[in-house]
Parts: C-alpha cells; sequence; structure tokens
C-alpha cells in the first residue's frame, strides 16, 4: 500500500516537473507546492485545502506556479514527497495534515532555502510556520446547535486520532452542547483514519443503532452525511458545505476557508518578507466559517448560535470559559478564566462529563 | 455496561455490508491467483467498478445495471492488464500496481461530475412470511441480493475449481503451465479468461461500496479494501470457503469494535482497530509455521510469465 502511494506520488511530482518546465518563459513566477493527506476529491479537507490554492492561482495569475501531490500518507513516505518537491525548486511548501509535523521539520532542515509552511502542528523552525484554524469556534457553534436538537439527547462523535486538534474539538462541542442541554451525551467513536468512507459510513450506522441523533465528525469524507441522511438522523458538514449529501440531514457546518492565508504567505515569499510565524486564526478573520443553517433549527436556536458566532468573532465570547473541570474532577479553569492557548494547542484530556476514556 | 443494547442483528447487517466488497474481490482474485497470476490492481478494478457503477445506477436508475456495468468496468480494465502480462510478457508485480494508480486516477476523472448525488437504493430481498420471523428472518432473509450473490459466487467457484474438468485446466495453469501448454491448453486465453473474472469480481464488489455500503461517490472511496482483499486470499490459503471465513471475520471485528466504542466499553479504540490486523498475521504466522502445507496450498506458478516458445 505505501509503496503504491510512494509510486503515485513519484508519478504525480513527474507531472509536477513537467508542468513547470514549461513556465522558464514567463519570468521566474514563485512555486507554490501543496501536499495532501486525502483526495482532493474528497470533498473535505484535502479538497478545501486544495480550493486555498486555486485561489492563489487565482490571485496572482502567472506569478505564480503551484503543484500539489495528493493521497500521501503521513510519515516517511511524506519525507520522501517533500524532499522531490523541494528539490524541484519549489519555493514554499504547504504540508497540510497533522501528522507531516515531523517530516516537514527534517526536511526543512535539509532545505534553508525553501519555507515550509505545515498546518495544525506545534513545531516551528526557521524556515517552518505553522498555521492552523480554531476549528473549536466553530465546534462551539455548531455544538449549541446539536446540544438543542437531539431528541434522545444522544451526539454521536466521529473522531479521527487522538491529537489535541480533535480532543479540542470534542471538548468545545460537548461544552456547548452541555451548556443548551444538561442532559446530553456523548459517544466517541475512534475510527484511526482521516480518510475512509467504508469506514466512517460503518461508525455512523453503529452510532445510530446506539441511539445517536445527531453526528458530529472529524474525518474528512461525507459518508456519515449520506449515512444520516438515508438513517433519518441529523449531522453537520465537516470542512466542506456538504449540503449535497445531506439536504435533510444536515444542520450546518464548519467551513475551513484556507485562500486567504495561502495567498498572503504567497505573497509574503514574493516580497521577501516571509517569516517563521505561528498563525491560528478562527471566525473572525474568517478561516473559519459557519456554514448556513438548516430550516430545520428553530429560530430561537438559530438566534442562539448566531450570538454565540458574533460574540466569538467580537472576542466577547471564548469557548473554553472557566468553570471547566477535567474529566477526572481536577479543576482545570476557574469560573471566569478562559483557556490559554498553549494549553489548548496541547490538549489531551477531556472536560468533565464526557464518559469514555480518551486514548493516548 | 449495557450490553443488551448491541443488537446483534443490526451488527450483522454492518458487518456484512463492511465483509462483502472484501469477499467479491477477493474471491475473484482467488480464481486469477489459482490461474498463476498475481494481479495487485485489485484496488484499481475496484474503484473502477465503483465509479462504473455508480455512473450506471445514476444514469439509467437501477442498481442492478449500475452492478452490471460496475463488472464489465472492473474486468474491462483488468484487460489491460491481461494483455500486458499475457502477451507482452510484462512483470505482473509491476503491471497490478500500475493498473491500481491508473485505476485510481481514472475513476477520480470519470467520478467529477458525480459528486453529491443520490444513487437508487437496492431494494432489499423479502420473502413473504419468512422475512419477519424475528432474528432469523432479519439474520439471514432480509438482505440485499449482492450479499446473496457473493455467497454463491464462493460456491460457484469451489465448485468449478474443484468438480469440473475446466476448473482443473485452470488450477494446471496455475500449477505446472509448462504441463498445461504441453497438453494442449491455451495457457494464455486461460489466463486472460481467470484475469476478467477476477477484474469483474472486484469490480461488483467496488460497486457494493459506492451503491450499498456508503450510498456516494467520493475519489479513492475504496480506501484500501482492494489490498485486504489480497491478504485475505492469502489468508485463505487459497481455499475458497475460508475466503468466506476471512472477509467475515475481518469486517466482524470492524464492527464489532466500532459498535463497542460507540456503546461506551472503555477498551482503547487504537488496540481494537489493530485487531483484524493482528489476528490476519497470526493466522498467517500459523499456517505458515508448517512450510511444507504452506507451499503446497500457494499455486507454484504464481507470478510467473509464461511463454510458448513453439
Amino acid at each position: 500500500m505505501k509503496f503504491t502511494k510512494t509510486l503515485a506520488a513519484a508519478a504525480a511530482m513527474g507531472f509536477a516537473l513537467a508542468g513547470s518546465a514549461y513556465a522558464g518563459s514567463h519570468g521566474e513566477p514563485v512555486k507554490a507546492g501543496f501536499i495532501y493527506v486525502g483526495p482532493v476529491g474528497d470533498l473535505g479537507w484535502s479538497y478545501e485545502h486544495d480550493q486555498g490554492r486555486l485561489e492563489v492561482e487565482e490571485h496572482f495569475g502567472d506569478a505564480v506556479e503551484t503543484s500539489f501531490v495528493e493521497s500521501v500518507p503521513e510519515g516517511a513516505d511524506a519525507e520522501r514527497v517533500m524532499t522531490q518537491m523541494a528539490r524541484s525548486g519549489v519555493d514554499i511548501i504547504f504540508t497540510t495534515s497533522f501528522g507531516y509535523m515531523d517530516p516537514t521539520l527534517n526536511v526543512a532542515e535539509n532545505f534553508p532555502d525553501v519555507v515550509f509552511e505545515h498546518a495544525t502542528g506545534y513545531k516551528r523552525a526557521d524556515n517552518v510556520s505553522t498555521y492552523s484554524a480554531r476549528f473549536y469556534e466553530g465546534r462551539h457553534v455548531i455544538g449549541l446547535i446539536a446540544g438543542s436538537m437531539t431528541e434522545t439527547n444522544q451526539v454521536g462523535y466521529i473522531a479521527s486520532f487522538p491529537i489535541p486538534e480533535v480532543v479540542r474539538g470534542i471538548n468545545a462541542a460537548y461544552l456547548a452542547a452541555k451548556s443548551v442541554n444538561p442532559d446530553v451525551e456523548f459517544k466517541v467513536v475512534w475510527v484511526y483514519t482521516w480518510f475512509d468512507p467504508g469506514k466512517e459510513a460503518d461508525a455512523a450506522n453503529a452510532l445510530i443503532e446506539q441511539g445517536v441523533d445527531v453526528i458530529m465528525q472529524h474525518t474528512d469524507s461525507p459518508a456519515a452525511m449520506t449515512i444520516a441522511e438515508e438513517k433519518g438522523v441529523m449531522a453537520f458538514g465537516q470542512a466542506s458545505d456538504m449540503m449535497a449529501f445531506g439536504p435533510t440531514a444536515r444542520l450546518s457546518s464548519i467551513i475551513d476557508n484556507w485562500g486567504p492565508y495561502y495567498v498572503a504567505r504567497v505573497q509574503a515569499v514574493m516580497d521577501g518578507t516571509w517569516e517563521s510565524t505561528d498563525t491560528w486564526d478562527g471566525i473572525a478573520p474568517g478561516m473559519v466559517e459557519i456554514g448556513a443553517f438548516s430550516d430545520r433549527i428553530p429560530a430561537d436556536v438559530q438566534a442562539l448560535a448566531q450570538a454565540a458566532s458574533d460574540a466569538i468573532a467580537a472576542g466577547d465570547l471564548h469557548p473554553f470559559t472557566g468553570p471547566i473541570n477535567k474529566q477526572d474532577g481536577s479543576a482545570w479553569l476557574a469560573a471566569g478564566e478562559t483557556a490559554d492557548d498553549g494549553t489548548l494547542a496541547g490538549m489531551n484530556f477531556y472536560v468533565e462529563g464526557i464518559s469514555g476514556d480518551l486514548p493516548n | 455496561m449495557d450490553f443488551s443494547s448491541l443488537d446483534p442483528v443490526a451488527m450483522m447487517v454492518l458487518l456484512i455490508g463492511a465483509a462483502t466488497p472484501i469477499l467479491l474481490a477477493a474471491i475473484g482474485e482467488l480464481v486469477v491467483e489459482k490461474a498463476g497470476v498475481l494481479n495487485l490492481g485489485v484496488e484499481g478494478m475496484m474503484i473502477i467498478g465503483a465509479v462504473t457503477g455508480f455512473i450506471a445506477a445514476t444514469t439509467t436508475g437501477s442498481p442492478m445495471l449500475g452492478l452490471l456495468a460496475a463488472a464489465l468496468g472492473g474486468a474491462a480494465v483488468s484487460m489491460l492488464f491481461a494483455f500486458l502480462t499475457q502477451y507482452l510478457l510484462s512483470s505482473q508485480v509491476a503491471t497490478g500496481l500500475a493498473l491500481t494508480l491508473f485505476g485510481l486516477g481514472l475513476a477520480a476523472l470519470m467520478g467529477t461530475s458525480y459528486n453529491g448525488i443520490k444513487p437508487p437504493r437496492m431494494a432489499r430481498l423479502e420473502v413473504e412470511g419468512v422475512s419477519d420471523i424475528p432474528v432469523v428472518g432479519e439474520l439471514f432473509f432480509s438482505h440485499d441480493p449482492v450479499i446473496y450473490f457473493s455467497l454463491f459466487l464462493v460456491f460457484a467457484v469451489w465448485y468449478f475449481l474443484n468438480r469440473t474438468r475446466s476448473g482443473l485446466v485452470l488450477r494446471a495453469c496455475g500449477e505446472n503451465h509448462d504441463a498445461a501448454h504441453s497438453l494442449g491448453y491455451n495457457v494464455q486465453l486461460i489466463r486472460f479468461g481467470a484475469i476478467m473474472f477476477g477484474g469483474a469480481c472486484a469490480g461488483l464488489g467496488g460497486a457494493y461500496v459506492s451503491l450499498v455500503r456508503v450510498p456516494q461517490w467520493t475519489e479513492g472511496m475504496t480506501a484500501g479494501v482492494g489490498w485486504i482483499a489480497l491478504a485475505i486470499v492469502v489468508f485463505a490459503a487459497w481455499k475458497p470457503w475460508r475466503v468466506i471465513l476471512g472477509a467475515y471475520m475481518f469486517g466482524g471485528i470492524t464492527i464489532l469494535q466500532l459498535s463497542l466504542q460507540a456503546l461506551g466499553v472503555s477498551i482503547s479504540g487504537a488496540y481494537l482497530s489493530m485487531t483484524p490486523y493482528i489476528v490476519t498475521i497470526v493466522v498467517l504466522v500459523i499456517m505458515s509455521a508448517d512450510r511444507k502445507r504452506a507451499s503446497l496450498n500457494a499455486p507454484a506458478c504464481l507470478g510467473t510469465s509464461f511463454h510458448a516458445s513453439h
């Protein structure tokens, strides 16, 4: 399996190289490379990153040249793909999955003249920036909706890997749901993959069997949305709007909008002003968008969710505001205290009220 | 912990859904390997089946025509492999891998305008009076026709390989293609047919994913099922009945671990996710411990090219 992915990557690189040979006559365009963990057609996570890449192309026209390699497994293969990309003369490489963190740093060390942008990680270097979106802000908003809409008081959550990003999302959604519905319970299923429509669908089915009537997901395909539509339960679009897959089931969505950031970073490379930074933007700058509310959601709940979204954007509301205890009952945040970014970035515990053990 | 809320019937339905694509692809690959050909392109043929089946089913509105198109689509791409390996004598391993890459790319291209479309649902086979019997009826008599067909196919393959003359000839090609050739059998043609059968089965398995298990089209949606099917053939020691065991066990453990998590059993999901693979490895180790038996099971000419010099 890994072997074929490598071949696929090598083949894709071949095309990328062939493509770049043509650009010489237009002067020296900035070359931006993108590495995706899933196929660009996953209609979720990788799709939205690729939309960002297309926005870069549209914005700069001939002044930029982009290439991408899709379905690159996290780990050693990623390192090979990045190395090939860096060797091919790319100026800036966006590595768009958490598991690319160490590979990105390893490759960056060997190519000091190439700058790297790693999504959702926390390790930086002189030529490695990190960027992520405050998805937990979006999770807060859809958590409010989930808590209000569930009739069985059972919310299902299809989780990928137990990393801070995912754990943060579960906690944020749970706290918000609990705030409007004290009886709500979360059932979390870990599928240990970002993209496997079959398994995501199975997980959704297993959750529905257990009485769940609202499904949230932190995986990349619209499979769970499709199952929710079929079984008559509710769900939220993840990364993309996913409206087409669940016209009735979809309540709202969290949409990733990477385009403006990618444009800004490529611009910085052109201007020679690129620096290693850590960007973590949320609803306010538009990196996280909340998809349109379904008509199924009663007006008062829509108003509540919209107010929360506005308050977060205005900086008046932080989804992690105390008093909050950890799962074991120990105090985490005192009343009125808000979580600092450091703790959020490394979040490795459930908050009080979530049942089940967090895998490590 | 309330295990009573684990509905065995519902779990069985999920299990069968997860196992059937593997079963279909694996039984096809078993015949291919029995004829002495190693086709590593199962994943590519499955995804082609998934997309052609999806396109045909949504265009015509008939899931059955979708399945037919999927089988034809899978068989069509497998002919590419057959032509390259049987007549141009290219390496089977490299060609198979290339077929997977080609299939994934072609399917993505074919499916671009089919995102977000709902395929027509496959009707479940309902037998008047029988399907309504609690538990038994639900367990055995209320699935879609593909599931019964897949089980029938295993029986048919077993019967063909072990009880018919043609099956014997096919196995002869896999065990000793020179001997089969000297007896006057057209090794290339027989292998061509086996590869096409394998392609059709893989295509069906792919369509089962895109039409039934996850009724949607997404690029790369088979997500490695083809590779599991290849492993199941080895796991089954090239015996048709054991393919059922392998596929259902793999599907069963996958579903069981997801259901247990949904139930809230606090076993680390990481271990549960590993279980199907660990069990497969353990069985392979046990099987290959007896070296003589293991080598007896694998077709002797598996993966070698045949060239008639006269």
